[in-house]
């Protein structure tokens, strides 16, 4: 097995920590505590979500502050895609779920607002939207996903994107969906179209059913959800999701497989699929995704058109050496779900590779990281499906170790508080 | 022949489980995945159970409990059967050599 970090890939990255140390006054900032050591190394993590926010924190952590971590990330705030739901359920408020960069800046970390252009693998140096050009020796890619609209032509174009949501980042688009969702008549049909896995959180379509659902229920008892989903059946947590709309929304969600989105007319707010069209009166098209924009752009994505390879012990890029990437936009084993626990865990990944790399520390060779989704079925009751992943030599990849993880034997109000624990932790572990 | 062959095996699980406790980054990596619910080191920031300087040998219990289904659990008896008792001396360990907040 040939491991990516090879010495003279070392020696290399110690001369380009030589020279990166001759650029400190490009940065606002401190980024080591007074008396402390030289920094052996900068970091650059382009993207605040689960995954960079968590490596950005981790580095400084486990270096003791000697790497010097750059963060840039285009929005001043972090909204969280977990819990998300809720809002158009009505149970949460976005503001609930928002959270600012302040406290990563108290470990040291240099939040920079603003936008990767180009990231020039050769120098090792990334470009920003304001001219500013920052040098690196390790960076690290967590962009999230991005749409591929060209999928279903009538949403291809802005004004199509405002009408038709989907509200698969949380944020705007989130509170605009609720608001569609208030503004429906009694009586009307919400549909949701889901496309085909691999897509970011895989439970989430259907707990946002239950979620929409459960305002129907409260607020406009003649509505309905149809769920039109490209799937040949549901992807993730199955049994408990078909007990709750059974039992819980009887009469209001009605769920349809095989029914893939090939294009939106917005005008008469109808989804066709290959055999049939579907008039509704709030559309929620879930468009395919792919590995976010300048993941495509660095030529960091290996499998088909959409995802990035990864060596798992390290989150370094197969593509492009030097290059780390976390989260949604990782090429993923079966069974690896692109979730914020994931991303979050990748982060831990590259972290630790990342500081023994810069401090020339061994590396942990068989990382063992899990995976715990909560789904809220109502305001009052969730469901949890987890799994352990343990790295396998021989598979080269993450695998589920047999035996464990599963999922709840019943919807319940303990894991409700559950959830909410498990929100207020991952967001203290990432952010705080 | 077989008790030589089963002595330099012993020898080589003895090395390779020497030569990963003696990492200290292993533990350290191991237990940052307990963190999401946990959280970081242990020191939960709310609702489920603290891990930071609890003692070693009862967080060793609580997993081979949960593990066994003499503890009763939602999911950590599902997660407990995903690590070795290797990993729960090292996760323990670690845990208990956090400070607590």
């Amino acid at each position: 097995m040939t491991n990516t970090f090879s010495r003279r890939d070392f020696i290399k990255l110690i001369g380009a920590g030589a020279a990166g140390a001759g650029f400190p006054a490009l940065l606002s900032g401190c980024a080591t505590t007074p008396g402390s050591e030289r920094p052996v190394g900068r970091v650059i993590v382009i993207g605040g979500g689960y995954g960079g926010a968590t490596a950005a924190k981790y580095i400084r952590l486990w270096s003791e502050r000697r790497v010097e971590v750059v963060l840039i990330e285009r929005n001043t705030q972090f909204v969280s895609c977990p819990l998300s739901n809720l809002v158009l359920g009505g149970s949460r408020n976005i503001e609930s779920l928002t959270l600012g960069y302040d406290k990563l800046r108290g470990y040291g970390v240099q939040v920079i607002r603003d936008e990767v252009t180009v990231i020039s693998v050769e120098k090792r140096r990334v470009h920003l939207k304001s001219g500013q050009e920052l040098p690196y020796d390790r960076v690290v890619v967590a962009p999230g996903i991005d749409f591929l609209y060209d999928q279903i032509p009538g949403l291809n174009s802005e004004d199509a994107q405002k009408r038709v949501l989907n509200a698969w980042k949380a944020g705007p688009q989130t509170v605009a969906l609720r608001r569609q969702l208030e503004a429906m008549p009694d009586g009307g049909t919400y549909i949701l179209s889901i496309p085909k896995a691999p897509f970011r959180c895989p439970p989430g379509p259907y707990e946002r059913a239950c979620q929409v659902a459960f305002y129907f229920k409260q607020a406009k008892a003649k509505s309905k959800v149809l769920v039109l989903d490209a799937n040949p059946e549901i992807v993730s947590k199955k049994g408990l999701f078909l007990a709750a709309w059974k039992e819980l929304y009887p009469g209001i969600v009605e769920y349809v497989p095989n029914q893939e989105a090939k294009d939106v007319e917005v005008k008469t707010l109808t989804v066709k699929t290959e055999f049939d069209s579907f008039k509704g009166d709030v559309l929620n098209v879930v468009p395919p995704q792919r590995a976010g924009n300048i993941a495509a752009q660095t030529k960091l994505i290996t499998a088909n058109d959409r995802w990035c390879g990864v060596n798992w012990q390290t989150m370094e890029s197969v593509a492009v050496p030097g290059v780390h990437v976390l989260g949604d936009a990782t090429l993923a084993a079966q069974a690896m779900p692109k979730s914020a626990s994931m991303a979050n865990n990748h982060a831990k990944i590259a972290a630790s590779a990342i500081v023994a790399l810069l401090t020339g520390k061994p590396l942990d060779h068989a990382p063992v990281i899990s995976n715990t989704c909560y789904s809220y079925v109502s305001a009052t009751e969730a469901v949890h499906v987890n799994a352990v992943y343990r790295y396998s030599g021989e598979k080269k990849t993450l695998l589920p170790v047999e035996g464990a993880g599963g999922v709840s034997a019943k919807r319940n109000e303990q894991e409700k508080t559950y959830a909410d624990d498990w929100a207020t932790n991952i967001w203290a572990d990432s952010l705080g | 022949m077989k008790q030589v062959l089963a002595a330099a095996l012993g020898v080589c699980i003895s090395t390779t489980a020497a030569a990963q406790s003696s990492s200290p980054t292993v533990g350290r990596d191991l237990a940052a995945a307990c963190a999401i619910c946990h959280g970081t080191n242990g020191r939960s920031a709310g609702g489920l159970p603290n891990l930071a300087g609890q003692q070693k040998d009862y967080l060793v219990k609580q997993l081979r409990d949960f593990r066994d289904g003499t503890r009763p659990a939602t999911i950590m008896n599902q997660i407990a059967k995903g690590y070795t008792e290797e990993q729960y001396e090292l996760l323990a360990a670690y845990f208990a050599a956090q400070t607590a907040k």
